[in-house]
């Protein structure tokens, strides 16, 4: 079976992928997905706040899923659900099975990577303590409370203040569980600053920062937790010890882009994101297999997603319309001093417009910083921020012209005090 | 003066409400800032999303929210009605689970195509 594009995941950003790679050309799109229905993760984020950028309304996860699946009924988009996919060939065969059609191999023209982010677990932290029934990942217990109908427990304590954290902190209380707290290793929140104020100020749910567990007690369920303070090397400080009686641990300590298939296909992996490395038009390392949305790196908004990903379709389109680009032109983008990742890594002027927008992280929480966009020494462009923090994306737009004066095509984003 | 975080987009702004002064705001990065500043002294009201029972669907929950926002005050006289629905599907976005819960001229709707 030959198609044009073939999608590999059905969440936010495989959906707007096909849609993008259809209206830009593509005749032959499909979406294999896992599940049994499309929508991805947002089917269990069931609280308000998707899509003020993208539809300039506040949606509900599920409403903002169902409005991409309603355009992609409206389309001849092939749709594969309860199917997995095995691997992703270089050579762009997708290998795939499910329950009726047994295993299938698929050609492709073109491949778009949408797989998604998994959560962090208690395993990848190395939490000390015993090993009871009762410790779970946010998301796994948001999944059990919003869809599959089951609460995981009576009394909770979140370990980390990441988004998903704070929102079923705020979602347990609602369905009557007691949150004790939130316990943030670093001085600063990872989570939005709406998410402490609507979720856990709210509901009087104390976060504690610059605390971490160092035990869980239990012997088939979790009984007891100890949390301690910690110092600015993060180590646990001895005599400030506070236990709390709870049968539940919900961990929010992370997202880790998912991709077995992206590596075992040979794409160049960015280590810093945990992600391919992209072009500006989000192709991988392989020609004509594209990657965007969390596999790439992780987001705080879908509405970013969404674009992203509808770039990543419509470059899907052009490559099997036009052939492949050419790769030696390309400008590397790098993060500096103060900075996370960077997102796209590799820039090719001729396939830009008028500007590239890129993503990435700051590696604390700073006041009054300029954003300087380098080449050597020389300052290409920079733009001011009152504030910043790691938990809340960057995301700036540099003009083609000042990157056409990038020098040895190497092009550093670092931050600075405003004023150095 | 009161200093909040506006909670009406993930931006986040950071606002400075003055009491004696009308509700006066500063600090908003848009119009909807004022808006969220004054009523959070006022009257704070939140959008309550939940779920539902439901028989017949591809899952035993259904998502539903408040049609529009509700005293914060009540956001837990209204997580009891909501707990007491039962649905059966086909249910789509947008239909009325409960009509105008607890006379607050607000409806809980469907959240879901189910």
């Amino acid at each position: 079976m030959l198609y044009d594009v073939i999608v590999v995941g059905g969440g936010p950003a495989g959906l707007a992928a096909a849609l993008e790679a259809k209206k830009n050309g593509a005749e032959k799109v499909l979406v294999v997905e896992r599940d049994k229905e499309l929508g991805g993760i947002l089917n269990q984020c069931i609280h308000n706040g998707f899509g003020l950028h993208h539809f300039k309304e506040e949606l509900t996860g599920p409403e903002y899923a169902n409005r991409f699946i309603e355009m992609v009924k409206e389309t001849d988009i092939e749709i594969m659900l309860d199917t997995m996919v095995l691997d992703v060939s270089e050579d762009k065969v997708v290998h795939c099975m499910n329950k009726t059609d047994g295993y299938m191999q698929l050609q492709a023209k073109a491949i778009v990577l949408n797989m998604g982010c998994r959560e962090r677990t208690r395993g990848a932290i190395a939490i000390p303590g015993d090993r009871p029934a009762g410790v779970f990942t946010a998301g796994a217990a948001q999944r059990y409370v919003n869809i599959e109908g089951y609460m995981v427990g009576k009394r909770v304590l979140i370990l980390g203040s990441g988004d998903i954290g704070l929102i079923m902190a705020r979602r347990m209380t609602l369905e009557g569980a007691k949150v004790v707290g939130c316990v943030e290793l670093m001085p600063y929140s990872n989570g939005l600053n709406r998410n402490i104020v609507q979720c856990l100020n709210d509901y009087d749910i104390p976060l504690y920062l610059s605390h971490t567990i160092t035990n869980i007690k239990g012997n088939k369920r979790v009984e007891q937790v100890t949390i301690n303070e910690v110092d600015e090397n993060k180590k646990p400080i001895p005599g400030t010890e506070i236990v709390f009686d709870v049968d539940t641990v919900l961990l929010s300590v992370g997202l880790i882009p998912e991709n077995e298939l992206s590596r075992a296909a040979g794409i160049e992996m960015d280590r810093q994101t945990s992600g391919p490395v992209i072009y500006e038009n989000y192709e991988t390392s392989i020609p004509g297999i594209f990657a965007s949305g969390n596999v790439v790196h992780v987001h705080d908004l879908v509405d970013f997603v969404t674009e992203e990903s509808e770039l990543a379709g419509a470059s899907a389109a052009k490559y099997i319309l036009n052939g492949e680009a050419d790769r030696e032109s390309a400008i590397s983008i790098t993060a500096g001093a103060c900075a996370g990742h960077v997102v796209p890594q590799k820039v090719r002027l001729e396939n830009i417009d008028k500007r590239v927008e890129v993503y990435f992280r700051v590696s604390n929480v700073f006041h009054d910083v300029v954003i300087k966009v380098k080449s050597g020494d020389q300052v290409l462009c920079q733009f001011k921020r009152e504030h910043v923090a790691p938990a809340e994306m960057e995301k700036i737009a540099i003009p083609k012209v000042l990157l056409e004066k990038a020098a040895d095509k190497k092009v550093v984003i670092s931050v600075e005090k405003d004023g150095e | 003066m009161t200093e909040l975080i506006c909670i009406t987009c993930p931006k986040g702004c950071h606002l400075k409400v003055d009491e004696a002064n009308d509700y006066k705001v500063t600090g908003n990065g848009c119009p909807r800032g004022v808006d969220y500043g004054r009523k959070e002294l006022v009257n704070p009201t939140r959008v309550i999303t939940s779920t539902v029972k439901i028989e017949g669907g591809s899952y035993r929950r259904l998502p539903v929210k408040t049609s529009s926002d509700i005293p914060k005050g009540k956001i837990h006289d209204v997580m009891e009605e909501i707990n007491k629905v039962t649905v059966q599907s086909p249910v789509h976005v947008g239909d009325v689970v409960i009509k105008d819960v607890l006379g607050l001229g607000v409806d809980i709707v469907s959240a879901k195509n189910m």
